[in-house]
């Protein structure tokens, strides 16, 4: 597949997710296995994705200049910082030990 | 209540408002990290800004470049797979929005569907009257589909002119942004186990199998313990503050 045609089927699924919702019968939702397994899947998801982005390079793991810089992230996030910030400081830290040759 | 009905200065209304604007303000500027990251990820502008316009979810698109990132168009069915679980909470969101928006038209029914993501969520069914719930709802998709939007295709420009993504800590960027998606919902013993062992599966199978496939494994683990209620029951310090609302039962 093309990015193009992953970028249009994913948009595609990801709306129809949203408007079968709005045709489901409210009833459903009141069962809380449900709701738990969506609300678990999320955070599975983005717990698997945090892990991915830090130590996959090339197919493989590595530790490098993202592990500090996610400490940093966990951190700041901790003292309630706000996101944007904690974005741009984790790219600060990764690209300075990089530049000072500490870390690949 | 109906005595109510046209007055033009509501204070229910007025709040929700005010509600949306400082939800929705603060999350549009994501739109710049995710617009970043998606060129980064080796996604054009274009197609940058088409996923924030057409799937505009935040956790989706960050999910498909995450995936993209690391296998490029060869993890194309991973990546859609994973936008679209991540996905599945907007469904469910709109169940609970339908009593909400009943007696809509089409097309404004199809615009609501469309702005239905956390935010908008969260704010609708926070309000206590009808009415106030209309409008929080409308006042922050508009506020995030417009901003969203207009940051993604800002962020897609800087990010095409940081050049090399790595010297610039574009990569450490994107796994920050993710944290920051799920540090919210680690309130509670059951979503916090859930984390850790979903980031080990994802981690011992990255070496293993194809990009994409050890996030979608690492789902797994939310599946069984989301079923069998592993690790939850017991009601937490926060229990009546869950975001679906399911209510301790009593």
């Amino acid at each position: 597949m093309t990015i193009w045609q992953v970028v249009i089927a994913a948009s595609i699924a990801v709306l129809g997710l949203k408007l079968l919702g709005s045709l489901v019968p409210a009833s459903v939702l009141e069962r809380p296995r449900p709701a738990r397994i969506a609300d678990l899947l999320t955070v599975a998801l983005l717990a698997a994705l945090v892990a991915v982005q830090t130590l996959e390079r090339e197919g493989g793991i590595q530790l490098d200049a993202r592990v500090p810089a996610l400490a940093v992230a966990a951190v700041l996030f901790a003292l309630r910082a706000p996101f944007a910030l904690v974005v741009v400081a984790a790219a600060a830290v990764a690209a300075l030990l990089r530049a000072l040759g500490w870390a690949a | 209540m109906s005595v109510r009905e046209g007055a033009p200065r509501d204070p229910e209304v007025a709040r929700a408002i005010r509600a949306a604007l400082s939800v929705g303000i603060p999350v549009a500027a994501y739109g710049v990290s995710f617009g970043a990251l998606a060129v980064a990820a080796g996604l054009d502008i274009w197609q940058t800004c088409v996923l924030s316009l057409l799937m505009f979810s935040g956790g989706s698109q960050f999910a498909l470049i995450g995936v993209l990132a690391s296998g490029g168009a060869s993890a194309a069915l991973p990546a859609i797979a994973g936008a679209g679980l991540l996905g599945v909470r907007n469904g469910l969101y709109a169940m609970r929005l339908t009593p909400i928006l009943a007696g809509l038209g089409v097309w404004r029914r199809l615009l609501a569907g469309h702005w239905t993501i956390d935010e908008t969520t969260a704010v609708a069914t926070a309000q206590p009257d009808r009415r106030a719930q209309r409008a929080g709802f409308w006042a922050t998709g508009i506020t995030i589909y417009l901003g969203w939007n207009l940051m993604t295709l800002l962020g897609a420009l800087l990010g095409d002119l940081l050049g090399d993504v790595r010297a610039v800590g574009l990569d450490a960027a994107a796994a920050a942004a993710f944290l920051g998606l799920l540090w919210p919902r680690l309130r509670r013993l059951q979503p916090v186990a859930v984390a850790i062992a979903a980031a080990v599966v994802a981690t011992v199978l990255t070496p293993v199998l194809s990009p994409g496939l050890p996030v979608l494994a690492a789902a797994v683990v939310a599946v069984v313990v989301g079923a069998t209620d592993l690790l939850g029951g017991r009601p937490g310090r926060d229990a009546a503050s869950g975001p679906a609302g399911e209510g301790a039962a009593s």
